[in-house]
């Protein structure tokens, strides 16, 4: 749950950009948001606050009725699983699959001096990697830069969700991918979420995936939310419906050519 | 010719230890810590005035480990808890450590002649000295590596490695880069101190300036190493660095033989780092040259 958010960069400094304004979001277990907006709107913004990447300014965010609003990024990772909009933020590219996905797999815990990967994980390793079709499987030892860029994604939703997180913080994981690969690790994403029946935040651009995806859609404009959606209503939605009611909301087009003709 | 060779693959079994902690840096870390230049020297300085105090040997060696540590410990501080950086936070460590070394010696030089040495036991089995500072520096180096290949292998280690590859991953996966990047560098800078006191005691002095320009003679071990032994897995990696410490002693011995002035020693070190460094660079040129040879073909 996110209460009363406000995040200025810059305070004081002719650059300054109020970039979330009162920003509440109380999110049920189970939810599947998607969280959709035009370039800074606030949304990555939003993600990275609730993640800790950056402190907020007034307000508290609360996970699972904890406070982690003072907490470091660190921290807050043992109940967050995050993926990135570039695929090499994800990974650590000159280890292997296995290695990436063992780290993934302590997420939380204490880290000692016991082997990094014991044989037993290795199978479930195996498994889930066989579970994501994309022929991994048999790759477990192979550095993660020799990857695709959609490989790397699934891999890194793979490993954000490994350790079931209480929150699944997707930040425009699609964006960087071409049509066909965003498609796949989209579908991916969707079998994940469902079969671990995850809270997941998603950020996106296009209003395609935001409609079709997730039960419930917000949407930011300049800082605010201005629109949540949810149930038979958003089951409804369209694309040109949705552009409709944010002209209204806003009393602007919606300025992202990115979103318009994805 | 024999003593030659005996003598640069003795001096560089013992620079191999300061090149692992420069590989840990530089390469596992991915920073360039100029703390290195000063813990070296730091490594020497205790070792020398412990023994001349009358310690045991191993015992002021290990003490010039710790003091190693401490050195890399600061370093990290700065960098991660005040924020200074990395390439800064390692020449202040290193500029203090000059001031530090000379305290803790009390002079610019210490002499260790007809003194006891780790090497000393060795010798009184009849060894000379070539010999006894060979057979240490393997036993160091073989246990370093085993030493290390477990470490960077267990669940901290590893963490240490991601950290290097990519930090925004690694917090997001729970772990404090902070506290790995400060284990990187002590562990570091402790192996560069242990490399000054063991080199120290085979050279029977220790003196103030001897870390200098030390960085770049670990670069260039480092880079020998990998270009010439270069193995993929981890265990041949540190294998690699041990060997590439010794060709490149064995290197400086033999242009020094063919004459060259032992003042060029550093210009040509750094000369050879420079182009082993920028060779990316002109492959990146060289390639669509080669390419488009074959596009013609």
């Amino acid at each position: 749950m996110v209460k009363d958010v406000c995040k200025t960069f810059h305070p004081n400094t002719v650059n300054e950009q109020i970039a979330l304004y009162n920003v509440n979001v109380r999110m049920r277990e189970g939810d599947f948001i998607t969280l959709i907006g035009g370039n800074g709107a606030g949304k990555s913004t939003l993600l990275n606050c609730v993640a800790g990447v950056y402190g907020v300014d007034r307000g508290t965010i609360l996970i699972d009725n904890s406070d982690v609003t003072r907490l470091p990024e660190h921290k807050r990772a043992a109940v967050l699983g995050r993926v990135f909009q570039d695929p090499m933020m994800g990974t650590a590219a000159n280890m292997g699959i296995e290695e990436n996905l063992a780290l993934a797999y302590r997420r939380g815990l204490r880290r000692g001096l016991k082997w990094g990967i014991t044989r037993r994980e290795r199978e479930l390793y195996r498994e889930q990697l066989k579970w994501l079709g994309l022929g991994l499987e048999d790759r477990l030892n192979d550095k993660v830069g020799l990857l695709s860029g959609g490989q790397r994604q699934a891999l890194t939703l793979l490993m954000a969700t490994l350790k079931k997180p209480k929150l699944l913080l997707l930040d425009e994981h699609t964006a960087a991918l071409d049509p066909k690969t965003a498609q796949k690790v989209l579908e991916i994403t969707e079998r994940l979420v469902k079969e671990n029946n995850l809270t997941t935040l998603m950020v996106t651009h296009n209003m395609r995936d935001a409609i079709k995806h997730g039960n419930r859609l917000i949407m930011m404009h300049e800082g605010r939310i201005i629109l949540d959606i949810e149930g038979e209503e958003k089951k409804k939605l369209t694309v040109e419906g949705l552009l409709r009611r944010f002209g209204r909301i806003s009393g602007e087009e919606f300025a992202n050519d990115r979103a318009l003709l994805s | 010719m024999l003593d030659i060779l005996m003598g640069a693959i003795s001096l560089g079994l013992l620079w191999a230890v300061m090149t692992i902690g420069v590989f840990i840096t530089y390469r596992i870390l991915n920073i360039a810590d100029l703390t290195v230049e000063g813990s070296i020297a730091m490594g020497a300085a205790i070792a020398a005035q412990g023994i001349t105090m009358g310690m045991s040997p191993h015992a002021a060696t290990l003490l010039a480990l710790i003091g190693g540590m401490t050195a890399g410990l600061v370093t990290g501080l700065l960098h991660t808890q005040l924020k200074i950086p990395a390439l800064l936070s390692g020449i202040l460590t290193m500029i203090a450590l000059w001031s530090i070394n000379l305290r803790i010696m009390g002079k610019a030089n210490i002499s260790l002649l007809r003194m006891n040495t780790v090497y000393t036991q060795l010798e009184t089995l009849g060894l000379d000295k070539v010999y006894a500072v060979i057979i240490i520096g393997l036993i160091v180096v073989f246990a370093l590596i085993t030493c290390l290949y477990w470490f960077f292998g267990t669940e901290i280690g590893s963490a240490i490695r991601a950290t290097g590859s990519n930090p925004h991953m690694v917090r997001a996966q729970g772990i404090n880069t902070n506290t790995t990047i400060i284990l990187g560098l002590i562990i570091s800078n402790g192996l560069v101190a242990l490399s000054g006191a063991l080199i120290a005691q085979s050279q029977s002095y220790s003196d103030v300036q001897m870390g200098t320009g030390s960085i770049v003679i670990g670069l260039a071990s480092v880079i020998i190493g990998e270009v010439l032994f270069g193995k993929k897995n981890f265990y041949g990696r540190l294998i690699s660095l041990a060997l590439g410490a010794v060709t490149y002693r064995i290197i400086i011995a033999l242009v020094l033989k063919m004459g060259m002035p032992a003042n060029d020693l550093k210009l040509f070190t750094a000369i050879t780092v420079a182009v082993a460094l920028s060779l990316p660079v002109f492959k990146q040129y060289l390639l669509p040259l080669r390419k488009s040879y074959k596009g013609v073909e």
